[in-house]
Parts: C-alpha cells; sequence; structure tokens
C-alpha cells in the first residue's frame, strides 16, 4: 500500500530527534484523530540549519515527517514556507488517498514552528496563502 | 450409440481424473514448498481471526470437486448425484457440530451474507408484527449495517451497550424488550476483542419473550463449544475460512419451523430458502473443516489458552500497556492490548518487517479512518483507541513463536515511544 519511499522513511526516519535548543517548534494534529507531529527548527541568519521531528501516527504520518524535515533542511524561512503538501507527497512517491492529510500535517507542522520562531524573535506571524490546506487536517470532517 | 458414446466419456473422464487428481497432488506438494520457503524467512501468522489457512486436508477434500465431480447438484445425472451425496453429506457434518438437525442447516456465500440473511428475512417475515430490533454496539458490521440499512426502512433499533470488558448483561437485554421486538441479535464472541457473551442466558430471556434470537458465532467455531440447543438460539451464522476452511462460503442455522423470508431469489436450492447453484467445493470444504475444527476443538483450546497466557504476561510487562477485552470470558487464541503514545499501524509496519503478521483496531488502517467502534463502546476514550494490538493465535503457532514475538514486541514499543511526542521522559531511551 506504500511507495518505497515511505517504506524507506518509515523505517529509517531521518532527523528523528529532539532538538532541545531549538530556536521554533511547532505541533499539530491531535491525539484523537492518531496523529501528532512536532517539528523542532535551528535557525541562523535566515536559514534553516537543523531540522528534527517527533510523531505520534501512522507510517504515513512518521514518513512524511522525515521527508518535510529533510526537505527545509538548509532553505531560507520563505523557501521553506512554500514547501506543500503536495510537494512532501511527490517527494514520497505517492501517498494512499486516505493518508494524504499526513503531509498536510507536515506542512502544517513547518508553518507551525516557523510562525513560532518569528513570535519569539517578536515578529509578526505569517499569514496562510488563500490555497494552503490549513483546516483541513484529514479530521475536521469528523 | 447413445451407450457407446457415453463409454467413451466415462473413460475420457477417468484418464482425466486421474491427471486431476496427479495435479491436484502437485498443487498441494507445491504449497509446501512454499510454506518450507516462507518458514525459512520466517513467517509468523497472528491473524487467524482475519482468517486462517485452509488446512491442506481440507484442500484435499475439495478438489475433486472442481473438475471431476463438477455436476450440478440439482441435475439428475450421476455426477450431479456425486455432488448432491457431498453437499448432504457436509451438511450432515455441520449439523453434527453444532448440534443441530440437518434440515435446518443452509450454505451460503460466507458469514456476512449468513448474518444479511438472518436480520432481513426476520424482518421481512415478521415486520408486520413489530419493527423493533436489539442488537448490540460491538457487533461486527455485517450485522450493525444491516440493522442501520433496516433503521433507514422504519425499523427501530436498540444498540445495547457493554462493559469495560466488552460484555453485553443479559439484564438489559431483558429491560430494551418492547412489545414491538422482533429480533435480537447478539454475537457469541467478538471479534476484536475475542469477548465471549451470556448467550445462553439472552436465549432463555428472548425464549421466554417469544423473540427471535440470533447470533453471529463466525469467531467462536472451533474455539469454544457450540450448541444451537443449549444455547437457545434460532439463527446462527458460521463462516468456513475462519475455522481452517476456505473463503466465499458459510452457513446459516435455522431452527425448524421458523419462517423467514429469502435473501437471494432464484432457483429452488436449499429447501427453496436460498436460491443459487451450491458451491460444491466449497460446501464440501466447510464440512470438512468444522468436522476437523470439531474434533481437535478441546485440545487445541487447551494449548491456544496456555499460550495466550504466557503471551498476555509477556507482553503486560511493557510499561502502561493494558489488556482489551474479558481477563477469562475471551476466545481462547485471542489478545487484545493497547499500548499508549503510539499508533497501531506503525506497529503493524514493523512488527511486518519483523516477520509478524498482526492486526488492529486503529483507524489508520481503514480507509474511513474511523477508530475501533468496540474499543470506543468498552469505553476507551477516542485517544486511547489508536494503539491497540491484536494477535490471533492459530494452531499452527507454536511456543517459540510466541517467544519470538515477545522479544520483538517490546523493542517496536520502546521504538515507536521514543519516536513519539507523547511519551513521558520516564519512558524515553532517548
Amino acid at each position: 500500500m506504500y511507495s518505497e519511499t515511505v517504506m524507506d522513511h518509515f523505517n529509517n526516519p531521518r532527523n528523528q530527534r529532539e532538538i532541545s535548543d531549538a530556536d521554533g517548534i511547532g505541533e499539530v494534529g491531535n491525539q484523537k484523530c492518531g496523529d501528532i507531529m512536532r517539528i523542532f527548527l535551528k535557525i541562523k541568519d535566515n536559514i534553516i540549519e537543523d531540522a528534527s521531528f517527533q510523531t505520534f501516527g501512522c507510517g504515513a504520518a512518521v514518513a512524511s515527517s522525515s521527508m518535510a524535515t529533510e526537505m527545509i533542511k538548509g532553505k531560507t524561512l520563505e523557501d521553506a514556507w512554500e514547501i506543500s503538501n503536495k510537494a512532501v507527497a511527490e517527494a514520497l512517491e505517492g501517498l494512499p488517498p486516505q493518508k494524504l492529510h499526513c503531509s498536510v500535517l507536515a506542512e502544517e507542522a513547518i508553518h507551525a514552528a516557523i510562525n513560532n520562531y518569528l513570535e519569539k524573535m517578536g515578529l509578526q506571524p505569517w499569514e496562510e496563502g488563500p490555497g494552503s490546506c490549513t483546516g483541513c487536517g484529514g479530521c475536521a470532517t469528523e | 450409440m447413445r451407450y457407446c458414446s457415453s463409454l467413451v466419456y466415462l473413460r475420457i473422464t477417468h484418464v482425466e481424473g486421474i491427471f486431476l487428481l496427479t495435479k491436484g497432488y502437485c498443487t498441494i506438494r507445491r504449497y509446501y514448498d512454499m510454506r518450507d520457503e516462507m518458514e525459512n524467512k520466517r513467517q509468523i501468522y497472528l491473524d487467524n481471526a482475519a482468517t486462517t489457512r485452509t488446512h491442506p486436508d481440507v484442500v484435499s477434500a475439495m478438489l475433486p470437486y472442481f473438475s471431476l465431480h463438477f455436476g450440478n447438484p440439482s441435475s439428475l445425472y450421476s455426477i450431479a448425484r456425486t455432488s448432491r451425496t457431498a453437499i448432504e453429506e457436509a451438511r450432515r457434518k455441520v449439523a453434527d457440530a453444532l448440534g443441530a438437525d440437518e434440515k435446518e442447516i443452509f450454505f451460503t456465500s460466507g458469514g456476512t451474507e449468513s448474518d444479511n440473511w438472518a436480520i432481513r428475512g426476520i424482518a421481512s417475515a415478521h415486520g408486520k408484527k413489530g419493527r423493533h430490533i436489539i442488537t448490540t454496539a460491538i457487533e461486527h458490521h455485517a450485522v450493525l449495517h444491516t440493522v442501520e440499512a433496516l433503521g433507514k426502512e422504519g425499523f427501530e433499533i436498540t444498540y445495547l451497550p457493554v462493559d469495560e470488558f466488552g460484555m453485553v448483561s443479559p439484564e438489559s437485554v431483558e429491560e430494551a424488550i418492547r412489545p414491538d421486538t422482533i429480533l435480537i441479535s447478539v454475537m457469541l464472541a467478538n471479534n476484536e476483542i475475542g469477548t465471549i457473551q451470556p448467550v445462553q442466558k439472552i436465549g432463555e430471556i428472548a425464549k421466554s419473550h417469544k423473540i427471535f434470537f440470533h447470533t453471529d458465532a463466525v469467531q467462536a467455531i472451533g474455539q469454544i463449544p457450540v450448541d444451537v440447543r443449549t444455547m437457545n438460539v434460532d439463527l446462527l451464522s458460521i463462516s468456513a475460512h475462519k475455522f481452517g476452511g476456505p473463503k466465499g462460503v458459510g452457513a446459516l442455522f435455522i431452527r425448524r419451523g421458523l419462517r423467514i423470508d429469502p435473501l437471494l431469489y432464484g432457483g429452488a436450492q436449499e429447501q427453496k430458502r436460498r436460491a443459487g447453484t451450491e458451491n460444491v467445493p466449497g460446501i464440501v470444504g466447510l464440512g470438512a473443516a468444522i468436522e476437523r475444527a470439531a474434533t481437535l476443538m478441546p485440545e487445541k483450546a487447551d494449548r491456544m489458552v496456555k499460550l495466550r497466557k504466557r503471551l498476555i504476561e509477556g507482553l503486560l510487562t511493557i510499561p502502561e500497556s493494558r489488556l482489551n477485552g474479558h481477563p477469562t470470558e475471551r476466545l481462547p487464541n485471542n489478545i487484545n492490548i493497547i499500548f499508549d503514545y503510539i499508533e497501531g499501524e506503525s506497529i503493524l509496519l514493523l512488527l511486518d518487517a519483523n516477520g509478524i503478521a498482526a492486526s488492529t483496531g486503529s483507524a489508520c488502517t481503514s480507509a474511513s479512518l474511523d477508530p475501533s467502534h468496540v474499543l470506543l463502546a468498552c469505553g476507551l476514550p477516542h485517544e486511547q483507541t489508536h494503539g491497540s494490538l491484536r494477535l490471533t493465535l492459530g494452531e499452527e503457532t507454536t511456543e517459540e513463536e510466541i517467544d519470538y514475538v515477545l522479544d520483538i514486541v517490546p523493542k517496536i514499543v520502546q521504538r515507536l515511544r521514543d519516536m513519539s511526542p507523547l511519551t513521558p521522559k520516564k519512558l524515553r531511551t532517548r
């Protein structure tokens, strides 16, 4: 049911750890739905120097978190913000339809972590664009 | 001339028969080779509540009824009579295993059809007398979705609650009965948590109120004694592939004299109650499997209970884990445990990577993303229904396999807990 890339990221998750002195932390999802994703960022000069995650959830949720952290490392905050759930799913060589919300969760977690950093810096958090999936969350239809 | 050609025909079928039986033997041989290969790869199958391996003896019994004795049992000539005899033989075996009369056994396409037929058939035949049906919150979807459909057709459905162990109380059945109640349907044993229901008492209550009583016994056959008379049931569903038989065949016990409408209309098969040419090889397989399961049950159940105890005790040494279902009133082969802070599908994927096939009540494995209705009915909060692991043992399960599982599962749980943002510090290794 999962692509080889999903299984690889599930079995060998990248960046799966806590960054204790993270500059930005974003947590999304809820336990009721069965997915919680927490992303940690280490930021220097507007560049994401390091990223990591903790995830409670299914194989797709773990793989999405792993892939998302790989994708944002080394990017500027602006570029990281632009990474869409679709890009995460595509990088994983696709997700089953009922699991697409896991990639949405990854996008939301990145946004939450960036905004957490901006708020800590005393800056205005960025707003979700019109095309964003925020609020969909997969479980919102419940 | 006609006599002559039939002789030629017989000769050909005889030669073909030997050929086919040889081929059948080769198929079984290949199966054993494949099994050896799988064993080398270490495959541990602990999902016997989902389905069981069709036993090779059952396959052997079925094989002649595909190409050799292929006649339609409704026809008159001799090859058809062979099919007819085989079906009646299977019917006798099913009746014997259930303590029923042969005339009370009707073959179906499986548990789902049996459940649908029992409920819809009674609703349709007795809907004028009353439109109230009592069932439980933890039934299989084959029952739940059928009564839900009837609900849309004007029937009123009462879903009885269960206690924390997944047990229905007979008192709650008594209280739910109304003058217009026509049917009570309570499963004999639950497929997820294995809880065995007090069906005999519920049957007595139903009988005293003259209400029809159906039980879905799909999970129970071959595991616990099933007797339609002592259990006071009017209708009982079984499915062959849950006890070493083939998929796609089952039966419904219908008490003699009970009026029920057909689910499938057509030919006059099964005493004009279930139309459609009989699945002869499947029915033969069902007969062979149930006879085998009933004979082996006492010894098997003892062994299962011992293995179950070992597995449950071992798994519960993992901190913050709990057993779902009843501690004693449960199917000998069922283990269902919740591990806090982790999610079921992830457990399954890692088990699979280690050669273990298991199941979960987790929402994430189903397309609907709905959590287990059974665990919710047992009072588990929504957020705790995601981390359950169901292991269901089979007759091939060994002590060594149990020990392997007990070695692997704690490692998997720890790995996922280390990954989870919910895990408290004291349970983390990093």
